[in-house]
């Protein structure tokens, strides 16, 4: 349970030296009860008062790293409920299932194109971030071999799913580093806890029920054990979901402590059919899954889920943008049209869309404006004839192509004359103001080349 | 320690229409948040309306042709099998060919269109628009007055044209959708200027804009999630109407959608690949709080009502 402002000021020296930077102890402790504040400014504190309130200074969800280095996830540190109050923080990790009893080529197959199914969307690198290796072989040697193709074939990090004996093997055998340990649960606690000091990596809890993850959580705190996953255990959409809900709230809202983790959820093992798996794992994105462990991630399912995750996990303050610029379209010419629109990447992405979907070549011209569409931009001084003219003559695209024509979008018609004259020389077209129409548009048009 | 479930309560609740004639179903009516089925009351759970074009859909992705495309050129054909194949809860009839930039098919053509499709099913029938505001405005009146009796939705009613829409849908004892751009204030402020022209609140559906996945979802998901909050929280009347979501017709424009596996094989599977676009969309909305789902292909429906009854079970 979180300390309140007075549970705190007992704890302080109460000298009110304002050493802090706050005026006097109760003040301070006010704030760090509010989470204004941390421990560390006061230089005055009892290492016991220490031990004591770092408690009350931690996040109400901790963050949990799995793996090492370049392909290392983090998942949890999430401070609210709803995605609009501030910004859903750790994007969750999704995750391949390999089971030890599956075929080797087939095995090396699928971690091939888990690692080809990479893309590049406004900017950010998409792709799965764990392999899921579970023993279900019963057999600790072929779960180690297994353990050992995986490592060798994909650099992502592991979850390790499989009895205390079995994985002391495989992490023995040069195994990977800081994987998640699955999982802890009532009857193998200790076990499980001892692997997880002996290798230094988290460990997933697996619970009966509400109460007895307190316990367990609690008991593994006590041995040290702070990098902790939730797995409630339930396997169809509607208990996962309401767990998930649960636990988020226990911890953020209840700040309770034993809660305060990130989760883990199997949609591969709640359905047997391909496309309600991603269902699930959509509902898990959405809301409060901290990784989900899917049989299939091909590529139509995977990268709607990547999408999906980028956008739920989005800052909802700031409007995403692309990079100011000049994209070729389906491979134009010197001879190609020149258009150009604002950096708000929704305009980007539904304009750039339909210019490739009318398969025309095109140059698309892209004017940072603070990541507004048209109107708006327009609206606000920013796409305006200066900032275009401005935009148009630094930028190549004299060198690009060889006419002087620039289409603006049918929205901002009004500013064609006057951008005219900024842009001396340039003949200003006025194109549609839906892109929807813009295929259209680019089948009778072309540019006046001099 | 004994850990108490922590649900919560709210003092608000979704008003519930009840849309159509012959066979009626009913929208919105929930207390709680979406799928909070552990802590509050959900008597319907969100709908579903299959679209139906009133003209015959040019350029659109292979696998919505190959489910379709038989029926795509005759609205009450296509209309019957969403009823009776696809299992629609009820039919979203777009009126694009009335728009004047493309067919400009004239109020009577589209009144014959749509009496043709609500006679033809038991379903409820919503009728939108092309967007055109001003032609809208004429259409949906004729429409309104054709289908008098029979408990349609119209719309969208948007700021440039609500007050025709609006007068339409009161005087014909219609339903009607206020359509305002992602925001939740307007979508509010729409409501309002409705219910002061007299529309009775129990007529009117919020619809507040679809962006599709990777297309501004995260916008219009958290739109509509702050629509449900402020309705249930703050008890905020005007934000109580059941919310509507076309998003359809925004799924199936996004490349992701439509491009062949052979210009984009990196995006994998194209059978599945639109379906699950589609789904995803939906799924995002509907957990978002969207009460009525305006979708186009039939796996994707599918998948949805599956979803529906797995998290209500
Ligand atoms: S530095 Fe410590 S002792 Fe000094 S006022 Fe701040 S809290 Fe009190």
């Amino acid at each position: 349970m979180a300390l309140t402002g007075m549970d705190i000021f007992k704890q302080l020296p109460k000298t009110n030296c304002g050493d802090c930077g706050i005026p006097t102890c109760l003040a301070f402790a006010m704030k760090l009860a509010a989470g204004g504040a941390s421990l560390e400014q006061c230089p005055h504190v009892s290492e016991e008062a220490k031990a004591l309130l770092s408690e009350a200074s931690a996040p109400p969800m901790r963050g949990v790293t799995i793996g090492e280095g370049e392909y290392a996830l983090k998942i949890g540190e999430e401070l609210v409920m709803h995605r609009h109050e501030k910004t859903f923080f750790n994007p969750p990790g999704l995750a391949l299932l390999v089971e030890d009893t599956e075929d080797g080529a087939a095995v090396d197959a699928k971690l091939a194109a888990l690692k080809e199914a990479t893309y590049e969307r406004v900017g950010q690198t998409m792709r799965a971030d764990l392999v899921a290796v579970k023993n279900s072989s019963g057999d600790a040697n072929t779960f180690s071999d297994m353990v050992k193709k995986v490592m060798a074939g994909i650099p992502y990090p592991l979850v390790l799913m499989a009895d205390a004996a079995a994985i002391d093997a495989a992490m023995s055998a040069a195994g990977p580093a800081k994987p998640l340990l699955y999982a802890a649960t009532a009857d193998n606690l200790d076990a499980m806890a001892e692997l997880a000091k002996k290798y230094g990596a988290p460990l997933a809890v697996k619970p009966a029920s509400l109460n007895e993850l307190a316990e367990l959580t609690t008991k593994l705190n006590g041995m040290g054990l702070k990098d902790l996953v939730i797995d409630m255990g339930t396997r169809t959409l509607k208990e996962t979901f309401q767990n998930l809900v649960f636990t988020r709230r226990l911890a953020l809202k209840k700040k309770q402590r034993p809660f305060g983790y990130p989760t883990i959820t199997f949609p591969a093992e709640e359905t047997a059919d391909d496309m309600m798996e991603t269902v699930h794992a959509a509902v898990y994105t959405i809301k409060y899954g901290g990784i989900m462990v899917l049989k299939d991630l091909s590529p139509e399912k995977a990268y709607a889920l990547y999408v999906l995750r980028q956008n739920i996990y989005t800052d909802p303050q700031r409007p995403m943008q692309v990079d100011q610029g000049v994209y070729p379209i389906n491979n134009p010419t010197e001879d190609s049209p020149f258009l150009i629109t604002t950096n708000f990447s929704l305009t980007y992405f539904i304009v750039s869309s339909e210019v490739e979907g009318s398969k025309m070549p095109a140059w698309l011209g892209i004017v940072d404006v603070d990541g507004l569409s048209t109107l708006t931009a327009w609206a606000a001084g920013k796409f305006v004839p200066e900032r275009i003219a401005a935009f148009v003559n630094k930028s190549d695209i004299l060198d690009k192509i060889k006419h002087k024509t620039v289409v603006i979008p049918g929205y901002v018609a009004q500013i064609s004359g006057e951008l005219e004259e900024e842009l001396q020389g340039w003949k200003i077209v006025v194109g549609p103001r839906e892109a929807a129409d813009i295929p259209a548009f680019l089948k009778s048009f072309q540019p006046v080349t001099a | 320690m004994a850990i108490q479930a922590p649900t919560e309560s709210y003092t608000g609740k979704i008003r519930e229409l009840i849309l159509g004639s012959d066979t009626q179903v009913a929208v919105g009516g929930e207390n709680t948040l979406p799928f909070y089925g552990f802590e509050g009351n959900i008597p319907n759970g969100p709908k579903i309306a299959m679209e139906v074009f009133d003209t015959e859909p040019v350029g659109w992705a292979d696998e919505l042709q190959a489910v379709i495309g038989d029926v795509w050129g005759d609205p009450v054909a296509w209309a019957k099998k969403c009823e009776s194949e696809f299992g629609a809860d009820m039919i979203c009839l777009q009126l694009a060919g009335t728009d004047p930039n493309g067919a400009n098919r004239s109020p009577e053509e589209a009144v014959a269109t749509v009496n043709a499709v609500v006679d033809a099913v038991k379903i409820p029938v919503i009728i939108y628009g092309s967007g055109n505001a001003d032609k809208d405005s004429e259409v949906l009146k004729a429409v309104a007055e054709a289908t008098q009796g029979k408990n349609v939705v119209i719309g969208p009613a948007v700021e440039d044209n609500y007050k025709s829409v609006a007068a339409a849908a009161m005087g014909f004892n219609a339903k009607v959708a206020g359509e305002t751009p992602i925001d939740v204030n307007m979508a509010k402020q729409l409501n309002i200027l409705m219910s002061n022209l007299g529309v009775p609140v129990e007529s009117i559906l919020v619809d507040p804009s679809t962006g599709a996945l990777g297309y501004g979802l995260e916008y219009c998901f958290s739109v509509n999630e702050r629509i449900k909050l402020a309705a249930l929280t703050q008890n905020d009347n005007m934000l109580q109407s059941p919310t509507i979501s076309n998003l359809g017709k925004e799924v199936w424009k996004a490349k992701e959608a439509k491009i062949t596996q052979a210009e984009a094989p990196q995006w994998g599977d194209q059978k599945k690949r639109g379906i699950i676009w589609e789904t995803l969309t939906a799924i995002s909305v509907m957990m978002a709080g969207a009460d009525l789902l305006i979708m186009r292909h039939p796996e994707s429906v599918k998948l949805i009502k599956q979803t529906v009854a797995e998290l209500m079970a």
